[in-house]
């Protein structure tokens, strides 16, 4: 599926659902979904760190794509979490770079985006777009 | 005092709807909702009174700024202070603490020097004393607590010493409730003449404060905390003291006199006054101070305390729910956490029921990290929440707890 396809299929999936309990279920359901981060990644470096919840990511770069792990110790956090990996790992560099991340305001997590609100969204997709531009950069040296 | 649902008409916000939901506001320890009558005076003064204070020669800077020093002698009764040039208006408990941290620090505090802080401080009365410790090479030094969250007065009177320069200290902690003990703080810091500032942010709008009986030598407040605006706030110092203060912002208005070669300060308080006030919102200060004493501060005090009883006595028979400070003696704020559930989890479901409680550390890591923990929930309640609005938490938490 491209990106735009696997944003199209989120939407959809939270469409059914307009009570917002719903909604957090299927969040809840998704972020059992997140590819495990390997507990000695559980660390500092990985840390993306807001005041309300901490999300651990890393990344995994093959040469071609890269491919994300990650955890959070906040449920529904986790659930945003696998959402962000869903679009975003098994993706080249150039992809993740050039990706207009659209279903989240679509599925009503818009808010959970300002650049005030903690919970770290806002730095996961910063931090996974900063990984895809070194590992960018570091193919164009070689 | 008023009946609950008047009192509640007289906030406008009370009545709105959040997601399709009643709003259930317990989060007034980060700020309260203003009462129609702090709306009226600030738009007032927008819509007829605007005029740059203390300046022109016109009518409307006139009319400001007679609202504006209206609004300082409100503040000065309402706390008792002796006289009106006793008031600092500030842009908050923060900027109050900032400043005097500054001045205080520039005038009085030298390498090696200490200043007494408590474990119980919100980051505001933390982090401009280690700036200026860093400034000058002093130590901060910090009245450690118990599990119930409460001062040790034994630790503090050992902490006192022939170096202390200035202790600072919360009325009550905003993570936790607990009320300080300020008259045992107050007397043992004047026994060995050293000055003491009081963060009122979380203590005026709870009861009586009366900085004269409470013989405090600062007292810093923040205007929204206690119904009125945003961006207004009070540093309260005894005149003797701020008169010998150096001032901490140079501009307009503070100065007596201005050449290139030598500057002479306004009289207290203008010289901590630099620039244009915001003489809007110290007029909705000044009516929200006076619509606390409508409704009678200790009608308020009674009617927080039964809410917190009732808070307290639910949560503590809810299943799986632990309260972080259990002081006999706290302001409405219930902390507490779900066993097995993160508190950001537990504030994003309450937040779509309506409900709205903060969570995380509250700016107040020290005290997180005292009982280990990463966060909690804070409830924070005031005169005009109800028991019906603490039972719907409790059905909020049962909720959560279903949903993780």
């Amino acid at each position: 599926m491209t990106i735009s396809e696997v944003q199209d299929k989120i939407i959809d999936d939270f469409s059914l659902f307009d009570d917002w309990m719903d909604k957090y279920n299927l969040l809840i359901e998704m972020g059992k979904d997140v590819p495990p981060i390997d507990p000695r990644y559980k660390v500092k470096d990985y840390l993306i760190e807001g005041c309300q919840s901490k999300v651990w990511l890393r990344p995994e770069f093959d040469g071609k794509s890269i491919t994300f792990t990650a955890d959070s110790d906040a449920i529904i956090t986790k659930g945003i979490v696998s959402l962000l990996i869903k679009v975003m790992s098994g993706r080249t560099p150039r992809e993740i770079i050039s990706t207009e991340l659209y279903f989240i305001d679509r599925i009503g997590l818009r808010q959970n985006l300002s650049p005030t609100r903690s919970n770290g969204l806002l730095s996961m997709v910063r931090q996974m777009k900063l990984y895809a531009m070194a590992y960018d950069a570091k193919q164009k040296q070689n | 005092m008023k009946d609950i649902s008047e009192i509640r008409s007289d906030f406008p916000i009370l009545g709105r709807k959040v997601y399709g939901k009643a709003l259930v506001y317990f989060d007034n320890g980060a700020t309260t909702q203003k009462p129609q009558c702090v709306i009226d005076a600030v738009n007032e003064i927008l819509t007829q009174k605007n005029g740059n204070i203390h300046r022109g020669v016109h009518y409307l800077s006139d009319m400001a700024s007679e609202a504006y020093e209206n609004a300082r002698q409100k503040v000065a009764s309402f706390i008792n202070a002796s006289k009106k040039e006793e008031i600092v208006f500030t842009s908050g408990t923060t900027g109050s603490i900032n400043a005097l941290a500054f001045s205080f620090g520039e005038k009085y505090v030298k390498e090696g020097d200490e200043i007494i802080v408590s474990h119980l401080e919100h980051h505001a009365n933390i982090v401009p004393w280690q700036m200026l410790c860093e400034r000058k090479g002093a130590l901060l030094k910090v009245i450690p607590v118990n599990q119930s969250g409460e001062l040790l007065l034994d630790e503090y009177y050992r902490l006192l010493s022939p170096r202390t320069r200035i202790v600072a200290v919360t009325q009550a902690s905003n993570a936790l409730g607990t009320v300080t003990p300020l008259r045992e703080i107050i007397d043992a810091a004047h026994a060995v003449n050293v000055p003491v500032l009081v963060d009122g942010a979380q203590g005026i709008q709870h009861g009586i404060v009366d900085v004269r009986q409470l013989d405090c030598d600062f007292y810093a407040f923040s205007g929204h905390k206690i119904y009125g605006p945003t961006g207004i706030g009070v540093l309260y110092g005894k005149e003797n003291l701020l008169n010998d203060l150096p001032p901490y912002q140079g501009g307009g208005d503070m100065v007596e006199k201005v050449t290139f070669e030598k500057t002479t300060y306004n009289q207290l308080p203008f010289k901590f006054e630099a620039g244009t006030m915001n003489y809007a919102g110290a007029a909705g200060l000044g009516t929200a101070l006076d619509y606390v004493s409508s409704l009678g501060r200790e009608d308020i005090a009674l009617r927080e305390k039964e809410l917190l009883r009732y808070a307290t006595q639910k949560l503590s028979s809810t299943d799986r729910v632990r309260i972080f400070g259990n002081s006999s003696n706290k302001i409405s704020t219930i902390s507490f956490l779900i066993e097995g559930i993160h508190q950001y989890d537990t504030g994003m479901v309450l937040d779509k029921m309506g409900i709205a409680v903060r969570t995380g550390t509250h700016c107040a890591q020290p005290v997180m990290d005292f009982y280990g923990i990463e966060g909690t929930v804070r409830a924070s309640m005031c005169f005009y929440n109800t028991f019906d609005e603490i039972d719907a938490l409790v059905a909020g938490i049962e909720q959560v707890k279903k949903m993780f």
